[in-house]
């Protein structure tokens, strides 16, 4: 078992998120969903990497406070945020043509399931309250990697699954699912373990996944 | 002869509405919305209204005021979330709602606005929002096609206008503004300040004046 906090939860799978782009040696364009993906700009340490938002902004800068809040400036979760030097504004046909047209490097998004084909599902869960898709279908399409940030359970369930139930967003489009337990790569119709959580083994990791893992001859450790 | 002005009071704008129009609003998350023209929309009590926008406010803010005031017949945009009236009306049956995918939604507008009638996407294709649309495969990947969204009158908002009606935005407040301008029969744009033709750098007009049929000061 892990006893970590919400807080923690969220910090450690943004951490390790951000470690995928922390060694981007190339300009990396980077869209950064609502919730725990929006924790990842915190971590990241690496100036080849620009965040866009898809309400119109390329190069998002962190959360503003206090004074720096400016009325008319937020990212696509309604928070408000900072400029950066360089940023730019573009509207919402031109901003989803860049996602569509394959110049986003990565998008990160949280899900309510993942499956072992790449299916995601995150867009609605029938009956609710929720009424909305936003832009998570066009970005699973159009994004070049998807990086699902997601808890590894969710009431004691597995998240990851072999078949999703709730409606899908978009299908084998899943690229890496980072958990507070591990860091699953999805390569060739393969599912595979390269990071584990420090807390834990590969045998408790197949209690609580849904679906069968191949484990890298490189395991690594995650960030803590 | 003396040129026609686009300048006119909020109620002379908003006169153009009938019951049963299609009305596109700009704003993202309560940004970029007029709200000066949603108000005075909501005084005028007309009924049956689509609206086509991203979102619809909150409860009883922005464009959530008329859904709350029973005007809305139908609404056509992504993401409802920040509204759960929303969701509770189409529960309900009151109003019909369409979801298309944000990118979709936006470029339904832009096609609307320049002539194409539809085009096809990857996105939603196979999911339950691209069920019954015509499918074409592309390089081996499965497209849906998506039809263009056009309306009556649109709403917009920008932070400036010169007397011509050229505009310029603010910030995430530019959204679906400058692509509902061209989509719509008759645009209003609710501006914060208005300034003689000449004073905006033309290399940095973003909604060229051709596009705006009213210009309203906004108070908001």
């Amino acid at each position: 078992m892990v006893n970590l906090t919400k807080d923690e939860v969220s910090a450690r799978i943004a951490k390790n998120i951000a470690s995928l782009f922390n060694e981007a040696e190339d300009i990396t364009f980077i869209n950064l969903g609502v919730g725990i993906p929006t924790q990842v700009s915190n971590y990241i340490n690496n100036d080849n990497v620009f965040i866009q938002a898809e309400n119109g902004m390329l190069g998002v800068g962190p959360i503003a406070e206090g004074n720096d809040i400016h009325p008319e400036l937020i990212n696509a979760g309604r928070q408000p945020v900072k400029e950066t030097p360089g940023c730019s504004y573009m509207d919402s046909s031109t901003s989803f043509g860049m996602i569509r047209g394959g110049h986003i490097d990565a998008t990160v998004i949280g899900a309510f399931e993942v499956d072992q084909c790449g299916n995601v599902s995150n867009w609605i869960i029938p009956g609710g309250k929720m009424l909305g898709v936003g832009g998570a279908m066009d970005l699973v399409v159009g994004a070049n990697k998807v990086i699902i940030a997601m808890t590894h359970t969710s009431k004691g369930k597995p998240k990851l699954i072999k078949e999703c139930i709730l409606p899908v967003t978009g299908y084998g489009e899943v690229d890496v699912v980072v958990t507070e337990l591990g860091m699953f790569f999805f390569e060739d119709g393969r599912v595979i373990l390269k990071k584990i959580a420090p807390e834990i083994d590969i045998d408790y990791l197949r209690t609580v996944t849904g679906f069968e893992f191949e484990v890298s001859h490189e395991l690594n450790i995650m960030e803590p | 002869m003396t040129r026609k002005s686009k300048i006119m009071d909020i109620e002379q704008a908003i006169s153009k509405i009938k019951d049963g129009d299609r009305i596109m609003v700009g704003g993202f998350g309560l940004r970029g919305c007029p709200d000066d023209l949603i108000d005075a929309l909501v005084a005028t009590n007309r009924k049956d209204l689509t609206i086509i926008s991203n979102d619809l406010g909150s409860p009883a803010i922005g464009l959530g005021k008329l859904l709350s005031n029973g005007q809305v017949k139908e609404l056509i945009g992504n993401f409802y979330n920040w509204n759960p009236d929303v969701a509770d009306a189409k529960n309900a049956g009151n109003i019909k709602v369409t979801l298309i995918p944000q990118g979709s939604f936006a470029e339904s507008i832009r096609a609307g606005g320049c002539g194409i009638p539809a085009y096809f996407t990857l996105a939603s294709a196979g999911t339950e929002l691209g069920n019954g649309k015509e499918t074409r495969e592309f390089n081996g990947k499965k497209y849906v096609l998506e039809n263009a969204l056009t309306a009556d009158v649109a709403l917009i908002k920008a932070a400036k206008a010169d007397e011509l009606g050229n505009l310029v935005y603010c910030k995430s407040a530019r959204n679906f503004n400058p692509a509902m301008a061209t989509a719509a029969k008759y645009t209003i744009a609710q501006v914060g300040e208005i300034v003689p033709a000449g004073n905006i750098d033309p290399e940095t007009v973003i909604t060229p004046h051709i596009f705006v049929n009213a210009i309203v000061k906004g108070v908001q």
